[in-house]
């Protein structure tokens, strides 16, 4: 640990490097190829992503290679499957993508691995398990799988397992459908690894991982009369530690802890995170800027951080009236609010996420740009993805954007921003510096110089 | 220096007027793009945030095919000749039923992810 505090150069900031990407070079993307979801697992040598044709895709990272001790391993393709097809509901008339919206991993609990992958409307558990070996001499049984008359068999034997080429497959263990009326943005599994719960716009629903046939409603904003609708469930997620406790943010920028223990509906919420707004700031895009696109808790538990459109909030959980640290992801858009909702980016969600240590914070920006918040130095960094960089072992480069004025050398003004390149998805190695960050059809991998 | 239209730049003219408004916009960036917005689209909806946007995102998805409408369409046509395509061009809109074939296909993607190439 001391190194990563005392690094290489001196100074205790992380030196990020290039390492992989991948994806196809083109321009012209195709929609399914659109990246939707990015998750490292637990032990972080597992980081799938899903995308917009209701693909998943797993990566898992090489045994580090003893001889090459400055490098750790590479992320290579360890399994790929479809996991949401496309549907189409005569009832209501209604298109379901198969955009993969989330996936959440399990725990590891045997050899197989396990995850939830969910679109709008369907959740469903994947077993992804090895196969490197397979019986052979079967009585009964030709090698290619024909039955042998039996009257043939003069001789027993026993049939023996012997090694074969690795297989990876990926098989739907459960279907959890029909529960949702709204779009599904969010899941989380408890830390009881046994429930799990999945938000919509309008309600939450607590499932058994074993049980698809039924799941309980948890919260329920509908009002009465649509009419009267001012706010809509935006992420949820459950605490790390405490099985009984869980968030949800929404659209008006407000946090609710709920405490499942207190009732069956949790429609009075526990706790209530919210910073008071300044009325003479108030203006049309108040609102929209202020609605939470995603929250995560800390690993220990007693953080939580949301990311609205311009920056970057940490919560205390014991504190709900204001957050403890605010960080500005790209403050100098605030004076392009009108450009951006014309061609609707100020509706673009971003994720946000903590390093292994929760010292860290990372989120993304436009121009294929993320930026890191450091908690403790107060410093921040703003890096590129871009294939432009793609030397591994050299140092990324830091960007700057000129919000006004005159720009200097190395910046790049804010008109000059590519705001179709969004990165949206990006994930921490839950132990090391190693992150992935996504832009529309790429996935990036960094890490921090070692040596 | 004239300023390009539609930038909201401001040209170098003299005059405390407008180095008010400046100071203002600086001041409070998002009440000018109100401002800007307002000025494009006058009739943009008084509630600020709102349920506008909110309906819209509960009602993605949304097509327009009727089963109800589409059963009886199928029924009564089994008692007349199917029309045949062509002439129909002037086909009143109430009767022509669109079908789960007339809607655009949506084909899960055989293809698999350029990601794992």
């Amino acid at each position: 640990m001391l190194s990563e505090i005392f690094g290489a150069g001196g100074g205790n900031d992380i030196q990020w490097c290039f390492s992989q990407v991948k994806g196809a070079v083109d321009d012209d993307v195709a929609e399914a190829d659109i990246i939707s979801t990015v998750e490292f697992n637990h032990s972080g040598e597992l980081l799938a992503t899903g995308d917009k044709g209701g693909r998943v895709v797993i990566f898992q990272q090489e045994q580090e290679n003893k001889t090459q001790s400055h490098s750790r391993g590479e992320y290579n393709v360890y399994s790929t499957f479809q996991s949401h097809e496309p549907e189409f509901d005569y009832l209501k008339s209604l298109e379901i993508e198969e955009k993969i919206n989330k996936i959440r991993w399990l725990p590891q609990k045997n050899a197989a691995q396990f995850l939830l992958s969910t679109n709008d409307k369907t959740i469903k558990l994947w077993k992804i398990s090895e196969r490197d070996k397979r019986p052979e001499g079967y009585n009964l049984k030709e090698e290619d799988g024909r039955y042998r008359d039996p009257t043939t068999v003069t001789t027993l034997r026993v049939p023996v397992f012997r090694p074969m080429d690795l297989m990876v497959e990926a098989s739907p263990r459960r279907i959890f459908a029909n529960a949702h009326t709204y779009h599904i943005n969010s899941i989380s599994i408890n830390s009881d690894y046994e429930t799990y719960l999945s938000a919509d716009d309008l309600r939450i629903n607590l499932w058994h991982l074993e049980i698809t046939d039924r799941s309980f409603n948890i919260v329920d904003i509908k009002p009465a009369n649509m009419e009267e609708l001012t706010e809509v469930i935006t992420a949820a997620e459950f605490h790390p530690n405490s099985c009984n406790t869980f968030v949800y943010s929404s659209s008006k920028g407000t946090i609710r802890l709920c405490d499942m223990r207190a009732s069956a509906l949790c429609d009075r919420h526990s706790k209530l995170f919210e910073e008071p707004e300044d009325p003479s700031n108030r203006s049309f895009f108040s609102e929209i800027i202020s609605s939470i696109s995603d929250v995560k808790f800390s690993h220990s538990g007693r953080y939580m951080m949301t990311r609205d459109y311009l920056s970057v909030k940490i919560w205390d959980l014991n504190m709900e009236n204001r957050p403890v640290e605010t960080y500005q992801v790209h403050e100098y858009l605030r004076s392009k609010l009108c450009s951006l909702y014309e061609n609707d980016c100020i509706f673009d969600k971003f994720e946000c996420c903590w390093n292994g240590s929760d010292s860290i914070v990372m989120t993304g920006s436009y121009n294929n740009f993320f930026r890191m918040f450091d908690r403790n130095t107060k410093r921040d960094i703003t890096l590129e993805a871009s294939r432009e960089n793609n030397k591994p072992r050299t140092v990324l480069k830091p960007r700057k954007v000129c919000a006004s004025g005159k720009r200097k050398k190395d910046e790049i003004s804010v008109d000059s921003l590519d705001f179709n390149k969004k990165i949206l998805h990006t994930a921490w190695h839950p132990k090391e510096n190693i992150i992935a960050v996504a832009t529309t059809n790429n996935l990036y991998i960094f890490q921090d110089k070692m040596n | 220096m004239a300023a390009p239209l539609g930038t909201g730049t401001r040209t170098e003219e003299p005059g405390q007027e407008k180095q008010d408004a400046q100071e203002k916009e600086i001041a409070h960036p998002e009440r000018a793009e109100e401002a800007k917005l307002k000025a494009k689209y006058p009739n943009l909806g008084q509630k600020p945030g709102g349920s506008d946007f909110l309906m819209k995102r509960l009602q993605k998805g949304q097509k327009y095919f009727d089963s109800g409408d589409y059963n009886m369409a199928k029924a009564k046509m089994k008692n007349k000749q199917l029309p045949s395509a062509g002439p129909d061009k002037n086909l009143v809109t109430g009767d022509h039923i669109p079908t789960p074939q007339d809607l655009p296909q949506r084909k899960s993607s055989l293809v698999t992810s350029k990601l794992a190439g």
